[in-house]
Formats: structure tokens, C-alpha cells, sequence
């Protein structure tokens, strides 16, 4: 099992960030009436762990007893039935699902799939709770009619069914969703932070971890406990004992963009635009996604950039993800910006330099 | 099954009026509502306007007094976003539900129970032109024993032919008095203490939604107990804390763009929504008294530009940034186009 997984706290009094936020949630499940939670925060944040501590305060040990289970569903809309496949993640208290997962079709799932969960109670013998809770991922890749279609079952189903959301930008989450849900920020974790997990996860591997490097990993970390902990394993297997001034070596993909970037601004020509095409492409077949690229591209280039052309150079980095989003081929326009950017900094080397 | 625990449901729902006169604020559509309880009739209706301002609410109240629990399920239909309301579902489903005959009706009870029954589309505007142009028939063939319930938040988004049939309600966003009230009510069932900083507080960042004003109280109370203040309503709220709006409009006032970048960064990795920045910004820009009129024009039309980008799914950094961008230029007069396209 990897670090990530092996070290993740169990419970909400195990955490070691977001000490705060866990000791909120244990107040807030103590009475049976919580609202619907949606969880934000940017990615490798903690958010995953503070859910699943919660159920697991909420309905005790049962809750680690998750079964996998993909199941296709029989959707009957109107002319046709519709076949969809969904991974679901179940104990016998709660359903975990990513129902973006359906594309197109998510709004099937929230229509026909959720509702239907929703509205049975739980075969809970015991008596603990009076509901049931769903857990649904991701929801700003929610198209705007499912998340519509998510308002009333939230409210008509309240009594026996309890949502949990989990998203990266809660900006995505339509207002009527969000204003019906309590919002849970939480944040990245701060290099402090990051440091404090690193050292714990050192002592309980038997490692000696200098200050130093520990230090130099979060400092590399993007405020992301998940990579924080994946370099950290990473540099165990390269080499151990630890130095203090070891380095931790970029991701593959973030090393290629970096040569991209310096490509560009070494020649603006259209053989050198086909090259870095060539290059995009090999990223985009890596399954890194476009929009990571164009903006660890952008920050690449602003490195390099005398301070007169960021702003334009920004904009077109914003314009042209944009349209990325709202089209469907992410390579044009990774393209076009670069051809955006090569023209304009051409413009800048004849103006200045003649 | 497990039995349904009544103390388990959210405020939002515990507290929802069962009955059209409590329904506060919005007194036009409770005095024809109130009338029809007595005369047992009443036109197609049309209910638009903001979220959490009681228009579910009134028409979950006025089936229900019309025709009591038992009745309920037999008389009314209740579709809404959730439920698939394409074309042919229109056509079967409530086709369908309109069909079967009702009695003569006659009073049960307390309740009125006319001889028609009640279809109510809730959240109607998302529903395609296609199915609503087929709503047109079934409401015309079936108008005797029928009426429909339109709910929705933009009446825009309603054909014309079928708001034409219909009386419209506007529902207003409720006044902060109106607000105030109702959440005394609840605090007092409750057993919380608000002082009145935290009540207008809630006033304040609920603008007018009740539902929004009512999950922020539980979140409140749940998570501080049962004192609550200003501060624990902001936190639970999603606001951005000023300073951090301020620090982001001072990078761009002295033009220092590594500076913005920081701070816009770091104000991603705190998870702020970036439409909550935008929101709050726009209330600094257009109150600055130090920023020209035509440098206001240029900034807002961007918060509205990038408010768009978000909407279609643009990434949070990337907009910000073009928004930290175009704010330098504009506070510092540099020329709208830039120099090198
Ligand atoms: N005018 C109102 N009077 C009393 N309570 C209201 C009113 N408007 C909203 N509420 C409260 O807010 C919640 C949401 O109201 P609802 O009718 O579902 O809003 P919408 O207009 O979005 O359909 C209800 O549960 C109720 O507690
Ligand atoms: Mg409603």
C-alpha cells in the first residue's frame, strides 16, 4: 500500500491537519439533524480523509467495511432505455459514487440512480441512525441539469438520506446546491503542516528525516499532502539514508514542460510551433489534462518573461483554456496558444531589439 | 426498515410553514390562496422568483389543505427537476395523471377537496421548449379537472402560451425584518442565543434567502453551540475574510504582479471560491472612492467577462489572474490593448 493510503488518519481525533475542522464535524453529527455537507477545497487537501472519518464517527467501525460493486443500470427514458455503468462504493450506511463519471448522461444518475437511493431508508437494524448517506465526488464536473436535478431530491428526501459533496471549486456548484448544503472549506495544508505529516510518517516507517529536506519536499509539495508524501516515498526508494540537501526531482511531465517552455521562447517559427505540437500531444497521451499543462505552461514561461508582457501573456493563457473548456479538442487549443504567445513575443523582440 | 426518526430532518424542513398563512412576505398570493380554501377554486398558477423566498413552500401548503393526507397522493403530482420531464413523459405521465376521473369531490373534513387535481412543476425552468410546448395540449384538453402549479426562478424561461394561462406571483426576497423574525422563532424553539450583531450579520449574507439564512443558523449551532456570533455565521458562510480581498487589490493597485500572483494563489490553495471573490471585489470597486469612473467601468466589465468564463467551467486561477490583470492595467491607465497582439 502506498504512504498516501497506508498513513491516511482513521479517525477524525487522528488527524493531523485540519485538527479544527475534524473536531467540527464530530460536534456537528452528535445530533441526528446535521444538514448536507459539501466539502471544497483544492486537490489533495484532506477532504477525502475528513469524510470518511466523519462516517466512520457517525456509524462506527461498519463504515470501513466497503464493498466495490460496478453495476449497470437499466435507465428507462421514454423512447429508449439507456444502459449506464456505474462504480459504486458501498457499507451498509452509505453509497459512494461520481456520478460525472456518466459524462453526458450524468443527469440520468441524479434522476434516476440517486433518487431511487435516496428514498430508501437504511436496513439498519440497530437503530443507530435514521438515514442513510450518500456520498457524491466531484460534483463541479456535474453538468448544469444534473445539478438541478439534485435541488428537490435534497430537500424531499432530507428525513431518510443525508448528502455528502465533495468538489475541488465549489465555484462550479450551482448557488441552489450550494445554499442548501452547509459548506465545509478546507484548505490546503501549509508547508508547516505538510512538514509536521512528513516527520510523522518518517517515525512510524523507522526513518531518519533531516529537517532540511523535509522542508525542501514540502517546499515542492504545491501545498498537496497527496504529492508531499508520494515524493517523499519516491526519494525513499532512490536513496536512503537521506542528505539534508537531496533533492526531490520534478514529476517527468513537469520537466517536459519546462522544455516546451524554453523551445518556445528559443525560436518562434512555424517548424518549431509543429515540434512543441508533437510535444503537447505526448502529454495529452500520458493522460496529463490540458488544463494542468497549459497552466504549469504558463507558469513556466512567465519565468522567462521581462515584466511588460506577463499580463497580455496571462490573459491569453485564461482566454484560450476557456475556450478549451467550451470546445472539445483540448490540442488546438494548447496550439493556439502557443502560437498566441510566439507571435506576441516576437512582437516584443523586434520592438525592442529591432 | 428503520423507523423515520422525525427529529432527524434538517431546520430547513422542520421548519417549512404546512399552512399558506404562514407563509410570510409574500401576501398577495397568500390572500388568493386563502380565498381559494373557501371558494375551492383557483386559476393555473405561475410562482417565480429567487430561491429560499417560500414558493415550494406555498405550493406544498395549499395541496396539502386542499386535500388532506388522504387524498394527497391521488389528487397531486409533483415533478421537478429531478424527475425526467422530457417530452414523452409530459405526454404520457401527466397525460396519464389528468386522465383518471375524479369524483364530484365534495368536503372531507377540513378539507375543502374541489373535483380537480393539482400538477405542480417545480423548478419549471429547466424544463426544454419542446416539453413545455407539449404541456399546451394536456392543459388545454385537460383544464376542467386540472390545475398546474408552475414553480421557477426566472419566468423568462416560460413560454409565453404557457405564463399566459396562468396568474402570476412574484415572490419577493424576504425583508430583513421578515428574515429576522422567523429566526428568532426558530431560535427561540431551539434554545439558541443570537445577539443582534449575529442576527443582522445573518441578514445581511443570506440576502433575502431564508433557506440559506436558516442551513447557515444549524451549521452555526451545530458547530459552536448554542451561542452564537457574528464571526461563527461568516465562517460557515463561504465569505472571504476582507483582508484577503484587500491584499489581492493592493498588489494590483502598486502593480507588483508577482505579488498578485502569490496572492492568488494562495487564495486557491485556501479553497476560496473565485465567484465569491468576484462578488466581493465588485462591492469594493464599485464603492472605491479612489478609483475614476472609467477605470470602475473597465474592472467590472471584466468581473463580468470572467463571472461568464467560471459559469462555462474556466479554471479558477487562470480567471483570476486575467481579472488581477486587467485591474493593474486599469488602476495604473495603461491602454486597454495590449501592446503586441
Ligand atoms: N415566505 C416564507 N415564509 C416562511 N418561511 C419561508 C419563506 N420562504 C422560505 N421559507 C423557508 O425557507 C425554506 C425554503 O423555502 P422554499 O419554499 O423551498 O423556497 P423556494 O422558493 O426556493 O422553493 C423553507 O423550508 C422555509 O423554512
Ligand atoms: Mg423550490
Amino acid at each position: 500500500m502506498l504512504w498516501v493510503d497506508k498513513y491516511r488518519p482513521k479517525t477524525l481525533d487522528k488527524v493531523i491537519v485540519h485538527e479544527d475542522i475534524a473536531q467540527n464535524l464530530k460536534k456537528l453529527v452528535s445530533e441526528q439533524d446535521f444538514p448536507h455537507l459539501l466539502f471544497y477545497g483544492p486537490p489533495g487537501s484532506g477532504k477525502k480523509t475528513l469524510i470518511m472519518g466523519l462516517l466512520k464517527q457517525m456509524f462506527g467501525p461498519g463504515a470501513d467495511k466497503v464493498k466495490i460493486e460496478n453495476k449497470v443500470w437499466k435507465i428507462d427514458a421514454g423512447s429508449r432505455t439507456i444502459d449506464i455503468e456505474l462504480t459504486t462504493l458501498s457499507s451498509s450506511y452509505h453509497v459512494e459514487l461520481n456520478p460525472s463519471d456518466a459524462g453526458f448522461q450524468d443527469r440520468y444518475i441524479v434522476q434516476e440512480i440517486i433518487k431511487e437511493m435516496a428514498k430508501s431508508r437504511p436496513i439498519d437494524t440497530k437503530g443507530k441512525k435514521g438515514f442513510k448517506v450518500l456520498v457524491l465526488n466531484e460534483v463541479d464536473k456535474l453538468s448544469r441539469e444534473a445539478q438541478h436535478s439534485l435541488r428537490r431530491t435534497m430537500e424531499k428526501y432530507s428525513a431518510s438520506c443525508r448528502l455528502i459533496l465533495c468538489c475541488n471549486s465549489s465555484s462550479k456548484v450551482t448557488e441552489a446546491v450550494r445554499s442548501r448544503c452547509l459548506n465545509v472549506r478546507v484548505n490546503a495544508p501549509t508547508e508547516e503542516q505538510i512538514i509536521k505529516v512528513l516527520e510523522f510518517v518518517g517515525k512510524k516507517e523507522g526513518l531518519q528525516l533531516p529537517a532540511n529536506f523535509a522542508a525542501h519536499i514540502a517546499a515542492h509539495s504545491n501545498r498537496s499532502l497527496r504529492r508531499a508524501l508520494l515524493s517523499f516515498e519516491t526519494c525513499r526508494v532512490q536513496q536512503y539514508p537521506f542528505s539534508e540537501n537531496q533533492t526531490v526531482a520534478p514529476m517527468d511531465w513537469e520537466q517536459y514542460v519546462s522544455e516546451i517552455a524554453t523551445d518556445i521562447v528559443q525560436e518562434q517559427s512555424p517548424k518549431r510551433l509543429y515540434l512543441v505540437r508533437g510535444k503537447l500531444y505526448e502529454l495529452l497521451v500520458h493522460c496529463i489534462p490540458p488544463e494542468i499543462i497549459l497552466k504549469k505552461l504558463l507558469s513556466e514561461l512567465l519565468k522567462k518573461l521581462d515584466a511588460d508582457l506577463k499580463h497580455e501573456v496571462t490573459h491569453w493563457a485564461a482566454y484560450y483554456e476557456h475556450r478549451m473548456r467550451l470546445g472539445q479538442k483540448a490540442i488546438f487549443h494548447l496550439e493556439a496558444f502557443v502560437a498566441k504567445f510566439m507571435s506576441i513575443y516576437k512582437g516584443f523582440l523586434i520592438a525592442a531589439f529591432g | 426498515m428503520a423507523p423515520l426518526v422525525q427529529s432527524s430532518q434538517p431546520w430547513v424542513e422542520k421548519y417549512r410553514p404546512r399552512q399558506v398563512k404562514d407563509v410570510a412576505h409574500q401576501d398577495e398570493v397568500v390572500r388568493v390562496l386563502t380565498n381559494t380554501l373557501e371558494t375551492s377554486n383557483c386559476p393555473h398558477m405561475l410562482f417565480y422568483g429567487p430561491p429560499g423566498t417560500g414558493k415550494t413552500t406555498t405550493a406544498l401548503a395549499i395541496a396539502h389543505q386542499l386535500f388532506g393526507p388522504e387524498l394527497y397522493k391521488s389528487r397531486v403530482l409533483e415533478l421537478n427537476a429531478s424527475d425526467d420531464r422530457g417530452i414523452n413523459v409530459v405526454r404520457t405521465k401527466i397525460k396519464d395523471f389528468a386522465a383518471v376521473a375524479v369524483g364530484s369531490g365534495g368536503r372531507q373534513g377540513i378539507y375543502p377537496c374541489p373535483p380537480f387535481k393539482i400538477i405542480i412543476l417545480d423548478e419549471a425552468d429547466s424544463m426544454t421548449e419542446d416539453a413545455q410546448n407539449a404541456l399546451r395540449r394536456t392543459m388545454e384538453t385537460h383544464s376542467k379537472v386540472t390545475r398546474f402549479f408552475f414553480i421557477c426562478n426566472y419566468i423568462s424561461r416560460i413560454i409565453e402560451p404557457l405564463a399566459s394561462r396562468c396568474a402570476k406571483f412574484r415572490f419577493k426576497p424576504l425583508s430583513e425584518e421578515i428574515m429576522s423574525s422567523r429566526i428568532i422563532h426558530i431560535c427561540k424553539e431551539e434554545g439558541l442565543n443570537l445577539d443582534p450583531e449575529a442576527l443582522s450579520t445573518l441578514g445581511s449574507i443570506s440576502q433575502g434567502d431564508l433557506r440559506r439564512a436558516i442551513t447557515y443558523l444549524q451549521g452555526a449551532a451545530r458547530l459552536f453551540g448554542s451561542s452564537i456570533s457574528s464571526k461563527d455565521l461568516l465562517s460557515v458562510s463561504g465569505v472571504v475574510p476582507p483582508d484577503v480581498v484587500k491584499a489581492l487589490l493592493l498588489a494590483c493597485k502598486i502593480g507588483d504582479f508577482e505579488k498578485a500572483n502569490k496572492e492568488v494563489s494562495n487564495f486557491i490553495a485556501e479553497g476560496y471560491p473565485v465567484s465569491q471573490m468576484l462578488s466581493q471585489l465588485f462591492d469594493i470597486i464599485v464603492e472605491a472612492e479612489d478609483i475614476t469612473d472609467e477605470q470602475k467601468a473597465r474592472i467590472c466589465k471584466k468581473l463580468a467577462e470572467t463571472d461568464k468564463c467560471l459559469v462555462d467551467g474556466a479554471d479558477e486561477y487562470l480567471q483570476l489572474m486575467d481579472v488581477a490583470c486587467t485591474t493593474t492595467r486599469a488602476l495604473s491607465n495603461m491602454s486597454e490593448e495590449f501592446c503586441y497582439e
